[in-house]
């Protein structure tokens, strides 16, 4: 099943390189346990988690080490046998120093699971399914790394018409949904039914690039021998359509007022690797313990899809994949769109992390930056249908209450605009400095005020 | 500290970037210019060549002496003057003064655009503000044509007119372009004629074909946006068909309006500058639409002939109103 076009979009967006190619069909390898995990105790968007053991104890892979700070907040679980070392603070992908639990592995143990499955979820209420989620630590596993039960449970005088499953993987280099979707259809289309089984929609849409069309025929094949209202939509492949707001226009044809979520259009839209840990959990009582990552780049020896145990140093994983190459000159948590840089190879693979991109200085080129010429381009590339070139001079002359007025606060930094503008402004990083500003300035407003 | 960590860079996100830059944008605007630089010598002979070389020398050395954009002589790397230079030259007679086209060229980049703060900043297009100039300070010069008289060796007297001694020869040989022919004697050129350029007129307006070509390929390319010429050039046919129709003796029919004069050059060259277009989609309909208005308006009913240098002037200046009133409803506001 080769070329699937698909006119489904939003309107506006970018095409860069792909460079799936690395990796797209590389099997998803286990990485091999090694002898440290470093455990941050924030790895979700919300509170951070609160620890349940100490120095010195011994854990068992799978068993619960802290608990949920709160209801945006998830628990966490040990990715191995072994020994709590101790509760100090790292480094982490932020770039901020912050507290975390380090395990020393267990050398002798065979690291098999001992582990119960939950009560099953059809026998469940919503309240507890919703809490059961929380407690196997399931965050969205797009990157955002949001509380996946937080979306799950749909507040009181909401309702939820639409299941949206993202499959969508819109950044470059990246393949951890693809490679999921091709090898674990059965977990994800068994986790599809457990939240239906809570959710009730009308319809679920699995929104696929068609850039994927292995996954698309996958997905399709085993959708169809279930009774379940769903649908695989193939869709334009273009950036960001990966973007929440993006996938719901491109699938309903309407647009997120701003300020408002998907859940006010009557849709839960969910990343599609998140669903298949829904599964593993409900039906094994394996948390979010490990999860999908793409090691790929110009600049890795050996691209690669691997599962691989949360708190694991990238240090290692790049080490598994045969180092970095000599000409390596940027490393990058996620994806290069809206990925997050990193300084050094010494920070832990969290429950966010989508891939390792290790990239040359022939894709990172430093470019001169020239005036605004006023060609558009920005303006034709921006999903929100922003003026990204007016915006760009008003942060420059600091006009940071016009650049509000502009709608600064619509932006979600994907980058499409620095992307595109041919005189290398760096348009989306000077919005993201006005934020921060306005936001710091409206708090010492906020508590003059108070 | 492991070896690794001396290479490695850090910066934000993206990290990948287009392969449009700003320079090659230019350049390449300057290569599509390439064949109506050559159709000027090939109708008017050497001193097309002179006009071309004198207009490129003054904005180029303008741009090298009073540019405060960085190092010295960096803002000439982007090739914004060198196309400011040739579009200026393609819009003056061939047998100008080469001395007068020097410093149309100083006034063109000079207070066409340096003042304003460089590239990008400029509210009208440079090359017409020099030629505005011109116009105002030589228009005996500048509205003497010399038919194409396809010797490519000929070097016109006038050329070489020494500076503020001599205005221009009036000894020169000159034809009167076709816009004036119809504008004062209501004599129509033969269509072939303006189709491939054997008319009299500046050193641009003369292949009409050309600059179809040149649109075509800018589009193409999305060098500029299409909406421009075609906004431009449907007002024209439109408005002054309505006119051609209820009297086409005394009016001029769309299909000469549109080959005729500058009409071409203008659409395709001068009104899609980046810098002085509007950005908004609705707001390039409303400045095209303005711009053939006004040409057709001053062609029939002014006292010049042509009205493309004014009509482009007078829509730069509406560019920034258009783009406060034309502004794009952000996604989640409809």
């Amino acid at each position: 099943m080769l070329g699937i076009d698909s006119n489904m979009t939003f309107s506006h967006g970018i095409h860069p390189e792909e460079y799936k190619e690395f990796t797209s069909s590389c099997p998803i390898e286990r990485m091999p346990f090694v002898e440290e995990y470093v455990l941050p105790l924030s790895q979700h968007i919300g509170a951070p988690c609160k620890p349940i053991v100490k120095k010195g104890d011994v854990v068992k892979r799978g068993q619960m080490i802290a608990e949920a700070g709160g209801f945006v907040s998830v628990a966490m679980h040990a990715p191995v046998d072994g020994v709590v070392t101790g509760i100090e603070l790292t480094e982490t992908p932020s770039g901020q120093m912050a507290p975390a639990i380090r395990i020393r592995t267990d050398a002798f143990s065979t690291q098999q699971f001992h582990l119960t499955p939950p009560k099953a979820p059809e026998e469940m209420t919503v309240k507890e399914f919703v809490s059961s989620v929380q407690q196997a630590g399931i965050v969205g596993l797009g990157g955002a790394a949001f509380p996946a039960h937080v979306k799950f449970a749909i507040p009181e005088g909401k309702t939820c018409r639409y299941i949206m499953l993202n499959g969508c993987e819109c950044e470059p280099f990246l393949t951890s949904d693809h490679r999921t979707m091709v090898e674990q259809a059965d977990a994800i289309v068994d986790g599809i039914a457990i939240l239906q089984h809570h959710i009730r929609a009308e319809k679920i849409f699995i929104g696929i690039e068609a850039n994927k069309p292995d996954a698309i025929a996958e997905m399709t094949r085993k959708i169809a021998a279930t009774a379940l209202p769903a649908e695989v939509v193939s869709l334009k492949v273009k950036y960001p359509q990966g973007a929440e707001k993006m996938l719901l226009t491109a699938i309903l044809g309407k647009e997120v007022p701003s300020g408002k979520l998907p859940l006010d259009m009557e849709a839960l839209v969910s990343n599609i690797s998140t669903i298949a840990a829904l599964s593993h959990w409900f039906r094994k009582g394996i948390p979010l313990v490990e999860r999908v990552v793409t090691v790929t780049g110009t600049a890795i020896n050996r691209p690669s899809n691997l599962l691989v145990p949360i708190g694991t140093s990238m240090r290692e994983v790049v080490d598994f994949c045969g180092g970095l190459k000599d000409d390596a000159c940027r490393i990058l948590l996620g994806g290069p769109m809206m990925g997050m840089v990193q300084k050094s190879l010494n920070i832990p693979v969290v429950k966010g992390t989508s891939g390792i991109l290790i990239l040359t200085d022939k894709e990172v080129r430093s470019l001169d930056e020239y005036s605004c010429i006023r060609c558009g381009k920005c303006v034709d590339a921006c999903p929100i249908h922003l003026n990204p070139s007016l915006l760009g001079l008003l942060a420059k002359k600091g006009l940071w209450e016009e650049m509000e007025e502009n709608h600064l606060f619509d932006c979600f930094e994907c980058g499409s605009c620095s992307f595109v503008c041919p005189s290398a402004i760096p348009l989306v990083q000077s919005f993201r400095v006005s934020k921060g500003l306005l936001r710091e300035r409206m708090a010492r407003e906020k508590a003059k005020a108070a | 500290m492991r070896p690794e960590t001396k290479r490695i860079t850090v910066s934000t996100s993206p990290y990948l970037h287009g392969s449009d830059t700003t320079p090659r944008i230019m350049w390449e605007v300057v290569i599509s210019l390439m064949p109506m630089v050559g159709a000027a010598y090939y109708f008017f002979g050497l001193g097309a060549l002179g006009v071309i070389a004198a207009t490129i020398a003054g904005c180029v050395s303008t741009e090298y002496v009073f540019s405060t954009s960085g190092s010295k002589g960096a803002s000439l790397k982007d090739g914004s003057a060198l196309i400011t230079g040739i579009l200026l030259a393609l819009c003056l007679p061939p047998g100008f003064p080469l001395w007068m086209a020097f410093l149309g060229s100083v006034v063109a980049i000079g207070m066409g655009k340096l003042i304003w703060g460089g590239l990008g900043q400029n509210v009208f297009n440079p090359a017409l503000l020099g030629r505005a100039f011109l116009q105002a300070a030589f228009p005996s010069a500048i509205t003497t044509w010399s038919a194409p008289d396809g010797q490519y060796l000929s070097f016109r007297g006038t050329n070489a007119a020494l500076p503020f001694f001599q205005g221009h020869n009036v000894d020169a040989v000159s034809s009167a372009t076709p816009l004036a022919q119809m504008k004062f004697e209501k004599l129509a050129t033969d269509y072939t004629d303006l189709l491939w350029g054997n008319v009299g007129g500046s050193l641009g307006e003369t292949s009409a074909i050309l600059f179809l070509l040149a649109g075509l390929y800018l589009v193409w390319r999305k060098l500029i946006n299409w909406r421009i010429p075609l906004s431009i050039l449907l007002t024209v046919i439109v408005f002054s068909g309505i006119f051609w129709l209820m009297d086409s003796k005394a009016y001029p029919s769309p299909l000469f309006m549109v080959l005729s004069g500058g009409l071409l050059l203008g659409t395709v060259y001068m009104a899609t500058d980046l810098v002085t277009s509007p950005i908004t989609p609705r707001g390039l309909w409303i400045y095209g639409f303005g711009i053939g208005f006004f040409v057709v308006l001053i062609r029939l009913w002014g006292g010049l002939p042509e009205g493309v240098m004014y009509a482009v002037l007078l829509m730069n200046s509406c560019t920034p109103i258009i783009n406060r009133f034309t502004k794009i409803k952000p996604y989640g506001y409809k």
